[in-house]
């Protein structure tokens, strides 16, 4: 602040505190020649009449004190300009020593879990409670609060995984993110193309599809698909391709669906939570995720969304 | 205290000083904040609103997302916890008028831009139900069926420009209207969410 605003706030503010005490005093005392008991002269209603008397001590001593406690909130606090006050204080340094608190109360927590393996952890009924807290905070709002995902965003708990399910490649999920891309098909496929593809790639785990499209759809398949998804359709997680010969779907498995994502593509984005959380805690909401499936005898393509 | 009596008889004059006495109030409280760089410079990496965000942040405005979402984070740790960075004034420089509300039915919006992806943000808009099962949020799947209208967005950066010091070139205003024809107020709010405090993404 330049020093003529720091020198208009404090001018005013310390010329109406003066005010406020010469009003206070000046009304205090009783008109010359008034006399305690007399009435102002009002009548209201018939026959209401104030009287003429000053104020009750008690009263205008409460005035007195709101005068003494501005003057020592002045006096400590920020509030006259550039004036810092006495104790130093300011917002933003009440917030730093806040975090700061916290962070030596919690940093040990974290750093003893962290520095837990995480199938290891994944055992711990305490750390897995803060995991819990960390993912409900954090992951629970395209995940859900129970970790079965929703409809393009990945049920965590049925062990099958986009990018791979292992302690390390789900940390490293977390730390950096994924961006998952499935390109638009319908352009180079054209429409009859995609009808046939996507009938095949309905038949790979094993639903009945029209018959007719199957051929020409496992040739277009191969030709198109099968880089990423493989010449199986069972996927490849080094890239995030989903294994299509299971029954679980990111965008729904019914037939429209499945010519939907051909036809226009999709992407899926898991933001990266290195910057967010800090390793420690990603380390930790790592090892929670971990646990949603692991050890619970989920085998691929056991759920059905 | 015969001045005291013409005072307190006279209800107008009376209005009057109070009316001054308050007043200086506001003088030394609000008249500073116009004149420091703190409030009237953009904070670094602040940049004016696209003409796409521009359109979004009016949907913002219009349906009254303010009325249950906040865009302030204070300096409280249970807050930058969750939210990221405290707000600052200079973040704000671009907003006629700010949208810091008062209210969090939902979740303060200060530093949502890149939090979640658009997708995700289609599908919570459409039905916010669909990806957090325990939201009270109506949904507002109309927004996929307006498009925005691209002159009326150019009319409007200009006031902006004109009016209130908002530092477009005459090229954006221009472009304005080719940048957002087309466009859904879907793809528009979205593009304004994904804007909101990025500024600060990065610190803690």
């Amino acid at each position: 602040m330049t020093t003529f605003w720091s020198a208009f706030i404090i001018v005013i503010v310390v010329v109406h505190l003066i005010g406020y005490v010469w009003l206070l005093r000046s009304t205090a005392k009783m008109p010359e020649g008034a006399k305690v008991g007399e009435t102002t002269g009002h009548v209201y209603d018939d026959d209401l009449e104030e009287y003429n008397n000053p104020l009750p001590r008690w009263w205008l001593y409460l005035f007195y004190i709101t005068i003494a406690f501005a003057v020592a909130y002045f006096a400590l606090y920020p509030a006259l300009g550039n004036f810092k006050g006495l104790l130093g204080w300011s917002q933003y340094k009440a917030h730093a020593e806040e975090v700061a608190e916290a962070e030596a109360k919690y940093a040990p927590l974290y750093k003893k879990m962290a520095a837990t393996p995480i199938p290891e952890l994944a055992k711990d009924p305490q750390a897995m409670q803060t995991g819990q807290r960390l993912f409900g905070n954090n992951c629970a709002v395209c995940h859900g609060a129970d970790a079965r995902g929703a409809i393009g965003f990945p049920n965590l708990t049925d062990g099958d995984w986009l990018w791979g399910g292992d302690p390390e490649t789900i940390k490293e999920t977390i730390m950096n993110g994924r961006q998952g891309v499935m390109p638009a098909w319908g352009q180079v496929l054209g429409e009859q193309g995609v009808e046939e593809v996507a009938a095949y790639v309905y038949s790979l785990n094993g639903r009945q599809a029209p018959a007719h499209l199957l051929e020409a759809g496992k040739a277009k398949f191969e030709a198109t698909c099968a880089a990423c998804h493989g010449i199986d359709g069972k996927g490849m997680q080094a890239v995030g391709a989903p294994n299509l010969t299971d029954n679980v779907w990111l965008y729904g498995g019914s037939l429209t669906s499945i010519k939907e994502t051909i036809r226009n593509g999709r992407t899926g984005t898991m933001p990266a939570h290195k910057d967010l959380l800090g390793e420690d805690r990603v380390h930790i909401v790592a090892a929670y995720v971990y646990s949603l499936s692991a050890n619970k005898g989920h085998g691929r393509g056991e759920q059905s969304r | 205290m015969k001045k005291h009596e013409t005072i307190e008889k006279n209800i107008g004059l009376m209005g009057l000083l109070v009316f001054i006495v308050v007043s200086f109030g506001g003088l030394v409280e609000i008249t500073p904040l116009f004149f420091q760089q703190a409030t009237t410079q953009p904070a670094e990496g602040v940049q004016p609103y696209t003409a796409l965000q521009f359109a979004g942040r009016d949907i913002y405005v219009r349906e009254g997302c303010y009325n249950c979402h906040s865009q302030m984070v204070r300096p409280f740790r249970a807050e930058t916890e969750r939210y990221g960075h405290y707000s600052v004034a200079g973040e704000f420089v671009y907003d006629h008028p700010f949208q810091w509300g008062s209210k969090r039915t939902g979740p303060d919006l200060a530093r949502v831009g890149g939090r979640y992806t658009d997708d995700w943000h289609r599908a919570h808009l459409l039905n916010p139900r669909d990806v957090v099962p325990e939201s009270n949020m109506p949904g507002f799947p109309w927004l996929d069926k307006n498009l925005v209208d691209g002159e009326e967005v150019a009319r409007r950066m200009k006031a902006h420009r004109d009016y209130l010091g908002v530092p477009y070139t005459d090229e954006q205003i221009q472009n304005a209207a080719a940048e957002v024809n087309g466009k859904t107020e879907m793809q528009a709010l979205i593009a304004y969410l994904q804007g909101l405090g990025v500024a600060f993404k990065n610190k803690r």
